[in-house]
């Protein structure tokens, strides 16, 4: 028997599957996100890779709701890039924003389809029917059908326009903290990630890149390299960034331990040139305060900054400097490409775009994007560097050279010591305080290399970089102070750079927010109460700060010792205020608590909401505290966890999270808690031992 | 390369292998078990316990021939979906894992903290899993997780490895 597909009446296909030889089971498409077959088996399709932010779960419960499905009665797959499911892209904490009201009214448009087909077929009234866990019933007779057997039906009606979605208060699942179905998997090492992927006549490969990146090969022996056993071939690489290729060393062996000793014992000559040796964290720190002194191009001008500060009883001036981070995600970056002979290419890969990688890898082979096959698994982790791509185009590159698959797994030092990382950046910072106490000039000029401008080649001169004023312009911030000023300048650098969870204000929410602070002092007031008051009309904010009073007992006298700080920042659609307590302990400080409001709008899993914030404190506490990635004479100086630190078990303080519970449109969850917590921290520190931080890292065992 | 015997989950397994393999290799690469995970190579992360002889080790530093006649556990060896160890139970029930990278060696460290702690206080945890880091940050739930797996032990009695 042969299977066959034939187009259905509107967008719905028919695909059929072969089971056995006596009965077809037939599975339709429904819509690109529900597939259904004949034998009441129901696949839901997850469009954005799961890299620890629970899309595997958040995207099919809004299907589920809708389509009046359990969790249980589906089976979950991962999309592979293809136009129909739309954008791919795991970022910008948007998969449940943007799905909200688009995938539930997938599940709606299939849910109406199959009442429909019921009716028909029962020749009823469709009123008198309804939808619970995949079968429809008749509400008089009580009779029913599963959805398996109307498929065949419904696959051939029009998708309805009306689509009637559930109030919050008729939620079944959404909003409900159900178990994530891979986590199973993940407890019992099952669950594949892309370093555990392998496809028959595979090569491994290890790359030895320039350790001044930009650097050229001049030449390379491999006499020692191919003494080990394993080994198969040394030859040229090629490690293509967005705006640039750059030239490698790869080996290629039979297994990833003879790969990677083959390409230790490369000898390479590179070249340098000159100018990269100015890759240098110093001489960039010096670059972006000399350019501080410049108009910067502004997003908000609100009143006129220069003329209240000129009439100011107090003005202050600070700058705060934030340094380089690397993702470091436990999963260091792998990928395994094959170009085969006919052309098209099959990548299995830890990408957080399978869609843009069809683009990517199409564009960099000269082939039809149809050609392209990407196949996602579980990410070990990304925060942002897996949705650059170089790693999946080395492994092209080399598939294409030896006509076979190909996988390259970086090492951690390469993955520490190659970029790219999130920019280091300088928040210039003035405001005023007039004679009443009222702070009447906050400018806020935020300087640093543009995402938009590196990775895209695409800044406008003379403009402010477009997603740069993200937590900080007065839209975002809403600080009712009447001349208020944010602006960016670009300060270009060689050192490859990306965004890094929660991007710009993970940077800027820091000088923002410490610098209120300060003018806080100046007006001699309470820095949540100086909060409160100059957010008085803002319904949102005012509700997350009274929320963060109550929940953290703010005005509370502190015991001898202790310190406290707050800080709040809109990303992302969601607004985030962290109280932080921090405790004097010998010659520094000790965080005892960090307590939370988040307004994230309606979500799906509140225990997901808790989790990502939990990771956003520890996440931000790191980037605050622990040893950044510096570049001297064109390197990075740090090349594993020994010296780029992560916090551990034993430093982490109690946390208190607290979800703001409205009916709002969602707002991200993924990055919104991260920006404030460095602020927050830092606040809590002048209060404890009356020392401002203008210079992150601050270590916290010598602050005191 | 050298000829290892030694035992994994309770399997013999013979080796023909480079002798300065580190032991993670062996067991990913060579018998082909992945829930063992690659995270640094230094033996600083953690991602790649193992349970060597009933203690936890590095895998990523710990070279192969060392492992010769050694009975090697792996996270495959300490429970599966339809037998799970308790501190497994604990993980879920906790919802531990976000990305899940790092934690088959949190778990590793887990179990060989409960073997020879039953009742770990906070300061035995800090000290038994400082090794393992999580960059998606999950230190609250491991502890509480660690915690009531202990609890759930005592109640239940012991669940032996494979």
């Amino acid at each position: 028997m042969l299977g066959f597909s034939a187009q259905a009446k509107g967008k719905k296909e028919k695909l059929v599957n072969l089971a056995n030889e006596t009965a077809a089971v037939l599975s339709f498409e429904l819509h690109p996100f529900i597939i259904i077959d004949n034998a009441g088996g129901i696949t839901l399709i997850n469009h954005r890779p799961d890299m620890g932010q629970a899309s595997w779960q958040a995207v099919p419960m809004m299907i589920a709701e809708e389509l009046e499905v359990t969790m249980d009665q589906i089976k979950i797959e991962q999309s592979t890039g293809l136009r129909k499911y739309g954008d791919q892209l795991s970022g910008g904490s948007s998969t449940v924003r943007t799905g909200w009201k688009r995938l539930r009214e997938a599940g709606a448009a299939a849910r109406e389809m199959f009442l429909q087909a019921a009716a028909t077929e029962w020749k009823v009234s469709k009123a008198d029917c309804y939808a619970e866990e995949g079968r429809i019933y008749h509400k008089p007779s009580g009779k029913s059908l599963g959805y398996g057997e109307l498929v065949e039906q419904a696959s051939l009606l029009e998708v309805p326009k009306e689509l009637p979605l559930k109030a919050k208060k008729d939620f079944k699942i959404l909003g409900r903290a159900l178990p994530r179905p891979e986590v199973p998997s993940k407890v019992t090492g099952t669950a594949e990630f892309g370093m555990d992927i392998e496809v028959p006549g595979m090569l491994f490969a290890s790359i030895e890149r320039s350790p001044v990146i930009h650097g050229k090969v001049v030449s390379f022996d491999d006499t020692n390299a191919k003494k080990i056993p394993g080994f198969r071939m040394a030859i040229k690489g090629e490690r293509k960034l967005p705006y640039k290729a750059l030239e490698s060393v790869a080996v290629l062996a039979d297994n990833y331990w003879a790969a990677l000793q083959g390409r230790k014992a490369l000898k390479i000559q590179w070249d340098n040139g000159g100018s990269y040796a100015e890759m240098d964290s110093a001489k960039y720190t010096a670059k972006l305060h000399a350019a501080a002194t410049q108009e910067a191009p502004s997003y908000s001008n609100v009143g006129d900054v220069e003329m209240a500060l000129g009439s100011a009883k107090i003005v202050r001036q600070a700058m705060y400097e934030t340094p380089l981070l690397a993702h470091a995600p436990m999963e260091p970056e792998v990928a395994v490409a094959h170009v085969k002979e006919d052309g098209s290419c099959e990548i299995w890969a830890p990408v957080q775009g399978p869609d843009g990688a069809i683009t990517e890898v199409s564009a960099y082979l000269g082939i039809k994007p149809e050609q392209v096959t990407v196949h996602v698994p579980f990410l070990g982790g990304a925060f942002g560097r897996k949705g650059y791509l170089d790693f999946v185009l080395e492994a092209v590159y080399l598939s294409k050279q030896v006509k076979a698959p190909v996988k390259v797994v970086w090492t951690r030092e390469d993955d520490i010591q190659q970029g790219p990382y999130r920019p280091a950046m300088l928040s210039a910072m003035r405001g005023g305080v007039d004679a009443n106490g009222n702070i009447v000039a906050f400018q806020h000029t935020l300087l640093g290399e543009s995402i938009m401008g590196q990775v895209f080649q695409s800044f406008k001169e003379g403009s402010p970089d477009p997603w740069a004023g993200e937590a900080i312009s007065h839209e975002e911030s809403p600080y009712a102070i009447p001349n208020y000023k944010v602006g960016f300048t670009r300060v270009k650098t060689e050192v490859p750079i990306l965004w890094w969870r929660s991007v710009y204000p993970s940077n800027s929410s820091f000088g923002h927010e410490c610098f209120f602070d300060e003018l806080a002092e100046a007006a001699r007031k309470d820095p949540l109460a100086a909060r409160m008051e100059l957010m008085k009309d803002n319904e949102r904010f005012l509700n997350v700060l009274k929320t963060l009073e109550t929940k953290s007992d703010w005005n509370a006298k502190l015991p001898e010792g202790m310190g406290k700080g707050v800080a709040i920042a809109k990303s992302f659609d969601s607004v985030c205020a962290h109280a932080v307590f921090v405790k004097k302990q010998g010659t520094g400080v000790v965080i005892d608590r960090v307590v939370t409001v988040l307004d994230c709008g309606m979500y799906v899993n509140p225990d997901n909401v808790r989790a990502q914030t939990e990771g956003n404190i520890v996440m931000g506490i790191t980037a605050a505290t622990k040893p950044a990635i510096t570049f001297a004479n064109g390197k990075a100086q740090q090349s594993n966890y020994h010296q780029y630190q992560m916090m551990r078990i034993d430093e982490m303080p109690k946390v208190e999270i607290h979800i703001v519970e409205n009916e709002n449109a969602p707002g991200g969850v993924g990055e919104p808690a991260l920006p404030p917590v460095a602020p927050a921290l830092c606040n809590a520190i002048y209060s404890a031992t009356g020392i401002r931080v203008w210079k992150l890292p601050v270590d916290l065992k010598k602050i005191g | 390369m050298a000829k290892i015997s030694l035992t994994i989950n309770g399997k013999p397994q013979e080796l023909d292998v480079d002798a300065r393999m580190p032991l993670l290799w062996a067991i990913r690469d060579v018998v082909g078990l992945k829930g063992t995970k690659f995270g640094c190579g230094i033996s600083q992360c953690g991602a790649c316990t193992v349970h060597v002889d009933g203690k936890p080790t590095r895998s990523c530093s710990y070279p192969v021939t060392a492992a010769a006649g050694k009975k090697i556990t792996t996270i495959e060896g300490i429970g599966t979906e339809a037998n799970l160890h308790a501190v497994q139970k604990a993980w879920i029930e906790e919802q531990v894992p976000q990305c899940g990278y790092c934690q088959s060696g949190q778990i590793m460290s887990a179990v060989a903290l409960l073997d020879t702690k039953p009742n770990p206080t906070d300061a035995d945890i800090d000290a038994a899993m400082r090794g393992n880091i999580c960059r998606c940050g999950t230190y609250k739930r491991v502890r509480t997780a660690i915690h009531k797996a202990s609890k759930n032990l005592k109640e239940n009695g012991v669940t032996g490895e494979e």
